[in-house]
């Protein structure tokens, strides 16, 4: 299967349009609905912005997956949008933890960060973010190199992990939630383990014919 | 040739010379309507407050010394976001279940180290001489509200039973329904939840037994229909639906002590000084401000009645 140009177009629009809904919904919340966002409007953004950016992540890590199985390789052409979205969703939740949890108070912010290992791995996996958005457009992949470019992409290994590791830790008792998360970050890492060792000697093999 | 068509907007349709050079007026009346459409709710909003779920009203109830002039939250919030657990970890959990838990017939027994044991059915307890006492609500997880309870002194109830010598703490021990109570098929906490005072700490003119809030009997998420409110620590401490209160000299193990003692202990005094090793206990949002801008103040701001209880001993040590 392989979608016209206009298609996928629209189909970009249309991912684009979707992934804006959760944020909508908070901004419509905040300005004009205050039921929508309950007693601790607060914290319901930073729940909501949080759990937005590792379901994008989660989306983002399938494109991959997806495209192997189903062998649509446009799939491939939403991987940025999805990769940048998170990042979106991501500074969104550390500016309502700045905002309403901390109002801008950098001494506490600065503890919290140094001090509290579920804060630590958050905002760890954030910082790691920025070089990814960063090299996102054309114009970068192109003046860091493919190859280079490839590797510094595989950091998002360390950054999911990072990021339900920081939703394991903020839970105060009951895991369920992060565990779903969890399943489904280690079914995604896996099947690129079990592909990469199903795929490493057919690899081996090339690289004995010739330097690629 | 010049074909003459009549014109496509009749004459009734132009809008006057008048009215449309009196266009920005009516953008103004407009915008001023809307204004004053956006006070209206405002003022709607203040007025739910007092609506409540119509429950059985509590009557003869007086007023007390020890209440806060602080404005209530609001009625829809202290019933929608609430921790109780046995109804599920979520906040909209308890408002969602908690009208499955079976409330005929209760009794509370009281036993333990006393010179009467005795049970109390839960009409007895509500002819107590109930007063409303609005108490600030600090929940450790760093949210606050005010709450008009409605109850008796702990202290009254106790003298009924006359605590020996040898009762040095009391246990309070809650409703376990797996029947009715979906959150605890998971062991999320030893149920039936427990929780521990020290005897001083139950007979505080403060802590009361709790039967109604803004008037009615409590609402089953609130902790329908006995509980204890201690306003001077966290929220867990105040324990729900009670069935069971021992009066015992050792210490009890309390329900999150025993979940996670580094983090939670028998004491959990409101201690802006003594952070949860998650989170910082500095500051708290009052329900339902967006903004964590509230500085939390030692013992909840009840300290020049209860510092007392707590003199000579490190607070951070037996946080």
């Amino acid at each position: 299967m392989q979608p016209s140009p206009k298609t996928i177009a629209a189909l970009k629009a249309a991912v684009f349009a979707l992934a804006l809904v959760p944020l909508g919904e908070l901004a419509a919340g905040a300005l004009f609905f205050p039921d929508w966002l309950g007693a601790n409007p607060g914290e319901f953004i930073d729940r909501a912005t949080g759990r937005w950016t590792l379901r994008l992540l989660l989306i983002t890590l399938c494109v991959t997956p997806l495209r192997a199985i189903t062998g649509w390789n446009w799939l491939l052409r939403f991987r940025r949008m999805l990769g940048l979205f998170t990042f979106f969703y991501g500074v969104m939740h550390l500016s309502s933890y700045v905002t309403f949890r901390r109002v801008f108070d950098a001494e506490e912010i600065a503890r919290d960060i140094v001090e509290r290992p579920f804060m630590t791995v958050g905002f760890a996996a954030l910082v790691l973010m920025i070089p990814l958005a960063a090299t996102s457009t054309n114009a970068m992949v192109r003046r860091v190199g493919a190859r280079r470019w490839q590797m510094l992409h595989r950091l998002v290994y360390l950054i999911a992990p990072l990021g339900v590791l920081h939703y394991w830790f903020m839970v105060k008792r009951d895991i369920t939630q992060p565990a779903i998360y969890a399943a489904i970050l280690a079914v995604l890492l896996g099947y690129r383990i079990v592909a990469g060792l199903a795929a490493a000697p057919s690899a081996r093999k090339v690289s004995t014919g010739q330097t690629v | 040739m010049l074909i003459r068509r009549p014109s496509d907007i009749s004459p009734s349709e132009i809008t006057p010379r008048r009215c449309y050079e009196g266009r920005r007026e009516f953008i103004k009346l407009a915008a001023a309507g809307s204004v004053l459409g956006a006070a209206g709710l405002f003022a709607r909003g203040a007025a739910a407050q007092e609506k409540t779920l119509g429950l059985q009203k509590l009557a003869s109830v007086a007023k007390s010394a020890l209440s806060t002039g602080e404005p209530p939250t609001a009625y829809k919030h202290v019933t929608s976001y609430n921790n109780y657990y046995e109804f599920g970890t979520e906040k909209d959990d308890p408002a969602r279940y908690a009208s499955r838990l079976k409330l005929r017939p209760w009794t509370v027994a009281v036993e333990g180290e006393v010179m009467k044991p005795r049970s109390f059915g839960i009409e007895e307890l509500l002819k107590f001489p109930l007063e409303e006492r609005v108490y600030r609500l600090r929940c450790v997880e760093a949210w606050s509200m005010v709450i008009p309870w409605i109850g008796f002194e702990f202290n009254r109830l106790a003298r009924l039973v006359e605590p020996t010598s040898k009762a040095k703490f009391v246990e309070f021990v809650t409703a376990l329904q797996p029947e009715t109570m979906p959150g605890v098929r998971l062991p999320v906490l030893d149920w039936p939840y427990v929780e521990g005072l020290r005897i001083d700490e139950a007979m505080h003119p403060l802590t009361i037994l709790c039967v109604g809030l803004y008037g009615e009997v409590l609402p089953n998420q609130n902790g329908a229909p006995v509980r204890l409110v201690v306003p001077w620590k966290y929220g867990f401490k105040s324990a729900k639906s009670i069935v069971r209160i021992r009066f015992v000299e050792r210490q009890p193990k309390i329900a999150w002590e025993k979940a996670n003692p580094s983090e939670y202990g028998f004491y959990s005094n409101v201690n802006p000084n003594v952070d949860h090793p998650r989170w910082s206990q500095s500051r708290e949002r009052r329900i339902p401000d967006f903004f964590a801008r509230r500085p939390t103040v030692i013992f909840n701001g009840y300290g020049e009645r209860v510092a007392g209880l707590y003199a000579g001993m490190d607070l951070k040590k037996l946080y």
